[in-house]
Order: C-alpha cells, then structure tokens, then sequence
C-alpha cells in the first residue's frame, strides 16, 4: 500500500496537528497551517480527524496511487484530477489502483490537503507525524517530498459505504458520493479578506495613530510569507516609545512588530519564542482563513473581543462535530 | 532575594494562551517563580492544559477553553502562586550540572581571534573566562535544545554580528552581546563563534531527546582537537555519556 510522488509540486509535506509539549525545549508545533481542512479530509475518509495528511502549497505534486484507496481532498481548489479527469473536493473518493492523481492551476485558497484511508505510515517524531522542515524532523525523513519518493499508507478496514462506490465506479477510474461538504470558512470582502484580531496586553504601547491605522489600513501579504509567518507591508506601525523587550513564548496567530513597522502574522512554522512587541492576536477560527491567503493579497484586521473569539471558537467546533456526525453516518452506510 | 510576587500579572494570549508574567526584568529571583509556577503546572497535569512554556520572566500557558474555561485556569493559577509564594526560591535551585567540552578557536571556532582582538585579551584569557564557571539555563527556544545561559562575564561580551550567517554548523558555541551559548543543530545565528562542541544537546532518535532543562546549568570546559574527534566518534557510536555533577 503507497503511493508514489511522480513530481512533487512547490511545497508538499507531510503534516497532522502538530507536535505539542515540546515548545519549553524549543522544538516547534508544525502541523498543518490550514487545520479546519485538514480535519475536514481526515472526517471525511473516516480517520481520526488528526491523522497525517499531505499539504501541498500554490502548486500540487503528482501522485501515482499504487493501490485502490479512498482518498478526499479539502482547502484551497488546485485543480485535482484523477487520470486527466476533474475530481470534486470536500467528499471521499475511491480510486482505483494505477491512477494519477495530479493537481493543476491554482484556482482558489493557497494551500490544499489530501488525506488516504488508513492514513500515512510513517513513524511519529516526538508524538507527531509532522515535518519539521527546518530542524529535518518527523513527516517523511523530515523534508519536503522529493520525485520518487513513496510513501507507505496504513490500513484500515473498508468502509460498508465505499461497496456502493464499487458499484458505481463500473469501468471508470473513479467515484464518488453525491453528498459533500461545501462549507468554507473563508472570510473575503470584495477583493480583501477580513481577519478578526483581539488586541494583546503590549497594544497599548502603541503610537495613537498606529493603533488607529491598524484596524482602519489594508495590509498586503508579502511573498516573503511562509510557513513560519506572514510577513505583511502597508502602513509602519510604531511604539510610543522604544521598548527593551525581552523574549518570550509566541502562538500561532500572535502578531508582532519588529523595528522597521511592518507586522508579521506568526504561522504554523512559528518559533517557540520571539522578542518583537506584539500587537494583537488572530482569533482562532481565523487562522484557517490566512492559510489559504495567498501573497499579494490583501487583508483587513477587524477587532473583536476575547469573549467573541471564544464564543466563535466554540460555535466553529460545535459546527465541525456537526459535519463529523452527518459524515459518519453516511460513511457507516446509514443515512439515505 | 527579591520577593517579587506583587508585580504578578495574568495576561490575554488569545483565546488559547494565558501568560503569566513575573516581572519585567532578566533576574535569577524572577526566572526560579517561573520555573516554580511551571513545575507544580508540570506536576499537577491540570486537564485541558496543552502546554507549558517557561521563558525568561513569564510562564505561557496554552489550553483549549472548551475544556477548561480562562476563568477555571486562571484560579487555579492564582491559587498555585498563593501556594508557591511561601517557597523559598532558594529551595528549587537545580543542582544539576552538565559539563560541556568544547575545543576552542581554530577552524572549529573561527571567530575566536576576533573576540580576543574586541576584548584586549588574550585567546587563552577569553577561554579562561568563558569556562570560569558554570552558567544557569533560563529557557531553551529559538531551535531545538538551544539555551539561553544567564551570567556570562561582561568582560568578554561582544555585539552581536550585524548580518546573520546563513549556517552555523550543530555544536557551534557563540557569544552574542551579553549572551553565551551554543546552536545544538545547523542554524543561521549572529552570534561569534569561538568553539564547537562535539556534544549533542539535541537527538530526536533517543528516548531522551534533550541533554538539559530549564534550570540546570553548563559549564563549558576546554578540550583539544584531538578530545574534539575522539568524543565526536564515541557520539557516533552512541557510546558518549555527558559529564553531569552537582552544585
């Protein structure tokens, strides 16, 4: 059971939710940077939701499926098809042994997940499937993946609804259930996406007007943007006053401000602690949105309140083990 | 020593992060409070808690709010700082000691004669000093095992370089300013780098992947290039085992 990375697209790596309980000896979290998706893939072929998948940015690999699988692909829409033939995302999809998966033109979102029955066989580094790219850790032999390489697929047992898809597929190379999950959590405004933010304790160390411009000014996603960060450019926020800061830990989400004034949105690949002032932090329910933010877009911070972020993070979850159920059912072969 | 528990704060980090912050200084009465509050978190494993980070002078807190609230967690900090404000600072003293060899200047510490020439002393001064004593660990970030060491002699500090480099060999052990310490995997730094230690501080394939906690203290100690290779084949063959002594 494998599959084989036929090209290997921009940037592809393995990932899951990341490596928790190691950031007091520096080691990174990971994981994917768009985790609503990834979760989303994982439900959706009946994995754990926290299964390694593979995330793939701007530009897909092709995939030599060397096995029949049940594969589904969410997030941002990089044109997949399956033998030359168009494949919809956001439901399961069973493939037959041989095909060719190849992802195309980036048409929406920035980065997309693809998630195997059974999941990735890879050993876990320190609780995690995750790569680490910089420090060459976890994921498949801690980097991107490379042309060749083939990545070993666990096993599951087959879900009583894919016998359906056996029946549907008839002599093509693959198929799929009519129901999806079309729900995107993608906040755009015309030409600009909104990112709901809640002021950090230092926002107060910052100018009048800074504070002003911050909510009221577009930002541009710069490409020096990556996993680690989102480096933007707009207008240059500045302190009150100069400020010795001291380093300490940094979240997924955390906005700082280093001297030169243009803020930088702390990503997946965040290092465990940074010494800039920070100004505000990303509502989580927001941080699946920037993921699929592509550089040379535009975005706007909107404040909201601690309360309200925690109150949308609640209503996000609750919503997520909506969809889980409504997908179990249908995977158990239950609902009509 | 300094009580310090008046200048206390919670503070917000988002919806998932709570901080507590000690103080606002680099202080060893600040850092032992937050290697205090860490350890009884570490110890007493409250459910939802997803991390603790201990740095400099704040312990940092993250949670999943739908299975403790920020109000819960917050009271049982606000109760475990009641509980340690009674502690003698002096009682949680790690006296844990890990002696690090590292062969000085040459082509494994190139920036060696550069310190030397900033300082006005001698090569073997600078090395004198620089292992004159043992140096207190107060957090570990940046890359993987990489310490941030307190109490350094001013005597041998040297700003930092302006340009990072690009790469930094695993073992390379710097001064940057005030600060001294040493990078356990290939990195880009700013720091001069005097010496390398053969010694992995970091080794993602060992059931105890790191060779010092926040807390413990390094002593770096000379060695010769020939020490350096032999003690790098023993890492090798994993037979190395790390000086550790006791205060």
């Amino acid at each position: 059971m494998s599959i084989k990375v036929l090209t290997p697209g921009l940037l592809t790596s393995i990932q899951d939710l990341g490596r928790y309980g190691y950031q007091k000896y520096g080691v990174i979290v990971s994981g994917g940077m768009d985790a609503y998706s990834l979760r989303l893939a994982n439900l959706l072929v009946g994995n754990e939701e926290g299964e390694a998948v593979i995330e793939m940015t701007l530009m897909g690999p092709s995939l030599l499926l060397e096995e029949d699988l049940l594969l589904a692909i969410t997030g941002g829409d990089l044109s997949p098809a399956i033998n030359g033939q168009p494949v919809p995302q956001g439901r399961p999809v069973l493939v037959r042994k041989g095909s060719v998966l190849k992802f195309g033109a980036l048409k929406s979102g920035c980065r997309s997940y693809l998630a195997v029955r059974g999941g990735f066989d890879i050993p876990e580094v320190m609780g995690s499937k995750s790569t680490y790219l910089r420090a060459g850790i976890g994921g498949y032999q801690g980097r991107a993946l490379l042309q060749g390489d083939i990545l070993p697929l666990g096993l599951a047992c087959p879900l009583p609804f894919a016998e359906s898809l056996v029946r549907a597929m008839g002599s093509s190379s693959f198929a799929f259930p009519p129901w999806y999950v079309g729900r995107s959590y993608v906040l755009q405004k015309s030409q600009e996406y909104r990112v709901r933010v809640i002021p950090n304790s230092q926002f107060s160390l910052f100018s009048p007007d800074s504070r002003k411009q911050f909510f009221q000014e577009p930002f541009q996603v710069t490409t020096q943007s990556d996993r680690m960060g989102y480096r933007l450019s707009g207008v240059s926020l500045q302190l009150t006053e100069p400020l010795e800061m001291i380093s300490e830990a940094v979240a997924l989400g955390t906005i700082q401000v280093p001297p030169d004034g243009n803020p930088i949105i702390l990503m997946a690949d965040r290092q465990t602690v940074g010494g800039y002032p920070k100004i505000a932090q990303v509502a989580g329910v927001d941080i699946s949105t920037l993921a699929q933010i592509k550089p040379g877009s535009k975005i706007r911070f909107e404040e909201i309140s601690l309360g309200e972020a925690e109150e949308l993070y609640a209503a996000r979850e609750a919503d997520i083990q909506r969809i889980n159920i409504t997908i179990q059912l249908q995977l158990a072969g239950t609902a009509t | 020593m300094t009580e310090c528990n008046h200048s206390i704060q919670i503070l917000v980090a988002g919806e998932h992060g709570l901080v507590i912050e000690f103080g606002s200084v680099i202080a060893p009465e600040i850092n032992l409070r937050v290697q205090q509050l860490a350890r009884l978190l570490h110890f007493e494993s409250i459910h939802g808690i997803m991390e603790v980070i201990p740095t400099y002078r704040s312990v940092s807190i993250y949670f999943d709010p739908l299975v403790i609230t920020r109000q819960e967690l917050s009271r049982q900090v606000i109760h475990m700082l009641g509980r340690i404000e009674h502690q003698n600072v002096e009682d949680l003293l790690s006296s844990r000691v890990v002696h690090v060899p590292v062969c000085y200047g040459g082509v494994l510490g190139p920036d060696l004669e550069y310190v030397s020439r900033y300082t006005g002393l001698s090569p073997q001064e600078v090395i004198g000093i620089h292992t004159s004593k043992p140096y207190m660990i107060y957090m570990l970030g940046f890359i993987p095992g990489f310490p941030y060491l307190g109490g350094m002699s001013s005597e041998i500090a040297v700003p930092r370089q302006e340009r990072p480099r690009e790469r930094i060999p695993g073992g390379s052990v710097g001064i940057g300013g005030n600060q001294t310490g040493f990078y356990p995997i290939e990195s880009a730094g700013e720091w001069w780098l005097v010496g390398r230690t053969p010694i992995k501080a970091f080794d993602f394939t060992s059931d105890n992947p790191f060779l010092f906690s926040v807390g413990d203290y390094l002593h770096f100690e000379e060695i010769s290039t020939a020490e350096y290779f032999a003690i790098r084949r023993s890492v090798e063959k994993r037979t190395y085992v790390p000086e550790v002594s006791y205060l």
